[in-house]
């Protein structure tokens, strides 16, 4: 029988027991839209992402103390405090790729001015960090590399760091404010960034001269990190190769040492980021996709039914020149286009909760082109796999039995 | 002049295994059925006639011996092959009728034809109205099978055995769910089929139809007790006209 008759044939028998068919396509529509939800949340999360990191320069190279962390493998303290001057100097000197480079030294701590208090991050830093951040100063100037010979007691604030110790609106510039009891002048003040996806704000900052926060508040001779940009992000991997070979050097480290740092570009914070949405989103569409696999048991059931009740049909239609294949071919095209339409109904739901979540919950949801597709790929399969029993027991049927059966 | 073998039997027969015990269905049936011979099958159940009307119909096979329909050796084929075999050369009229719910005169005749390659959709529809028009039907074409009357039911289902131009048309106690006068009616269909030409063979327990058939076969015990030709045939029209007007009230 032709490929047109059989559809309308499938059609026809869905169409008579709408109620029943309708009940069996809904575990489809459930489970798809729930698989394309997920998928769009993680499609939103990493894109979201992605913009953010953008935002913080994606030529970003951070070099840390101590060998790759990623395995997790406790590190010898005295690795940690293998990041300094030296090391900073034959940066500046030798490295080729690299057009901006600031050490970073971090310690948090109480800032106060007049009765107002805050707790606040201090980034000693060189001249080149908002150049290599991209961040931009909205009023008064950076520090200088003046500054940082003479350990100034200068620094730059963020937008928080202004709200909290200048409530009443007084121009920051100019006024000395304490951290950690040492004074500090401000000399200008961040442009905002707001929150990042971590839910840290990015505002919270007082960036002072490296030299100054080394001696002055952490009392340290090693670095935190070292931060640098890559002239352009394609030269990121060339530039870290150079760096390694620059720091080896200064670290006097063997052929056969292991770095004692890890130098990481923003690329591959995107990328372990992207990996963790990954996993995540992979997590949730399993789930989602179980529920698939339970709506395909409930269309193999319906079909079951479906078998048994036109048992006389199958008879009949053997009788007259049916072979088993044409019946088989009938009930696994009917099963398909029960989970189709439900495939299709589930990605209108999937496109209305993924709409939800971004009118109403505010998450930025993105359903991928591909979701879509492979839902459709899954429901054909789920219709020829959940079907094809129900149809080989179909046509398997003794017509002689079938034709009689009441 | 020599007529044409539609049906020929050597021996054939069946045995099914119940439990442990066989049991013999037939047991050595030969016959041959002519081109254009309406005969009647007649037993009493357990005679063995729905294991014969299922052979003759391909859709069994004998445990041995042979069946040649219109030529072709049955026993050896695949199941498929057989499914075309039906498809092509057989015409089956059921007892109670077996049609499609909800669908149409015409899409139940034309369901043969749905699996033939041969026929396209203009095809179909062209031989299952020409189908419907000879057994009566032709301002039924578009009634749904629960519009209609069990005697109009069953000439859809004769309609739906004759579209495939058939061989022999296999019909199993076709008139056992009807009334009296439709049983008549139903059977001046099958008398006029004869007339032109075609090959029926009928099913039935009924001895009273073996006298409107040329030729009667009587099956006992898995095998024939008597075959004779018919050279009295009564007229079915004659009957129905004898039969006393129904009563309108």
């Amino acid at each position: 029988m032709s490929y047109i008759n059989l559809f309308k044939i499938a059609i026809k028998a869905i169409m008579s027991n709408k109620a029943r068919s309708f009940l069996s396509m809904l575990g489809i529509i459930i489970g798809v839209g729930a698989v394309i939800v997920m998928m769009a949340i993680g499609q939103g999360s990493k894109e979201s992402i992605r913009k953010e990191l953008s935002t913080m320069g994606t030529n970003l190279l951070t070099i840390r103390p101590g060998a790759d962390m990623r395995g997790g493998v406790r590190l010898d303290p005295s690795a940690m405090q293998t990041l300094k001057q030296a090391d900073y100097e034959a940066i500046l000197s030798e490295a080729k790729f690299v057009k901006g480079v600031s050490p970073e030294v971090t310690t948090s701590g109480q800032a106060v001015f007049g009765s107002n208090n805050t707790t606040s991050t201090c980034y000693g830093e060189s001249p080149d960090y908002l150049s290599i951040k991209l961040w931009n100063i909205e009023e008064g100037t950076g520090f200088t590399e003046e500054d940082v010979k003479k350990s100034a007691k200068v620094c730059i604030v963020g937008k928080t760091v202004v709200k909290e110790l200048f409530p009443g609106g007084q121009d920051p510039v100019g006024k000395t404010i304490r951290f950690k009891s040492i004074p500090f002048r401000i000399i200008g003040v961040l442009k905002g960034k707001g929150y990042n996806n971590w839910g840290m704000d990015q505002d919270n900052v007082i960036i002072a001269p490296y030299t100054t926060v080394m001696k002055r508040l952490a009392a340290q001779t090693h670095y935190n990190s070292i931060v640098c940009s890559a002239v352009t992000e394609e030269l990121s991997d060339a530039a870290i190769e150079d760096l390694t070979a620059i720091l080896r050097r200064t670290h006097k480290l063997k052929e056969s040492d292991v770095d004692n740092f890890t130098i990481r570009s923003q690329q591959e914070f995107m990328e372990t980021m992207s990996s963790t949405m990954d996993t995540i989103t992979i997590i949730l569409v399993v789930a989602a996709a179980f529920s698939l696999l339970v709506a395909g048991i409930g269309i193999m059931n319906i079909m079951l039914v479906s078998v048994t009740e036109r048992t006389k049909e199958i008879g009949l239609r053997m009788s007259v020149g049916a072979r088993g294949l044409d019946i088989s071919n009938q009930f696994l095209i009917e099963s398909i286009l029960i989970s189709l339409t439900g495939g299709i109904l589930g990605v209108l739901f999937g496109g209305l909760l993924t709409w939800g979540c971004n009118a109403i919950i505010g998450y930025p949801a993105v359903i991928p082109a591909w979701s879509v597709i492979v839902s459709f790929a899954v429901c054909v399969a789920i219709g020829v796999g959940f079907g094809y029993f129900p149809a080989q027991k179909a046509a398997r049927l003794d017509p002689i039995e079938a034709i009689r059966y009441e | 002049m020599e007529r044409k073998v539609v049906i020929e039997l050597r021996d054939v027969r069946r045995d099914f295994q119940v439990g442990s015990e066989t049991v013999h269905a037939l047991r050595g049936v030969s016959f041959k059925i002519y081109e254009g011979e309406f005969v009647t099958i007649m037993g009493t159940s357990g005679s063995g006639k729905s294991t014969l009307l299922n052979q003759l119909g391909c859709l069994d096979t004998p445990t041995s011996g042979e069946y040649l329909l219109d030529g072709i050796a049955v026993r050896t084929m695949r199941r498929s092959q057989r499914a075309r075999l039906r498809n092509r050369k057989i015409g089956f009229v059921f007892q109670n009728y077996n049609l499609l719910a909800k669908t149409t005169a015409v899409e139940n005749v034309e369901l043969p034809l749905m699996y033939n390659k041969e026929y396209n959709a203009r095809a179909r529809r062209e031989a299952a109205i020409k189908a419907l028009e000879a057994v009566g039907l032709a301002d039924r074409l578009e009634h749904k099978s629960n519009q209609m009357s069990g005697g109009q039911m069953q000439r859809v289902a004769i309609a739906r055995a004759l579209v495939n131009n058939p061989a022999v048309i296999l019909a199993d106690e076709a008139t056992g769910n009807l009334d009296t006068r439709t049983s008549f009616e139903v059977l001046v269909l099958f008398q006029k089929l004869h007339a032109e030409g075609r090959t029926i063979i009928f099913v039935t327990h009924n001895p009273e139809i073996a006298q409107y058939s040329s030729r009667n076969i009587v099956l006992r015990d898995g095998k024939i007790r008597e075959d004779v030709e018919n050279h009295n045939i009564l007229s079915a029209a004659e009957a129905l006209a004898a039969l006393p007007a129904p009563q309108d009230d």
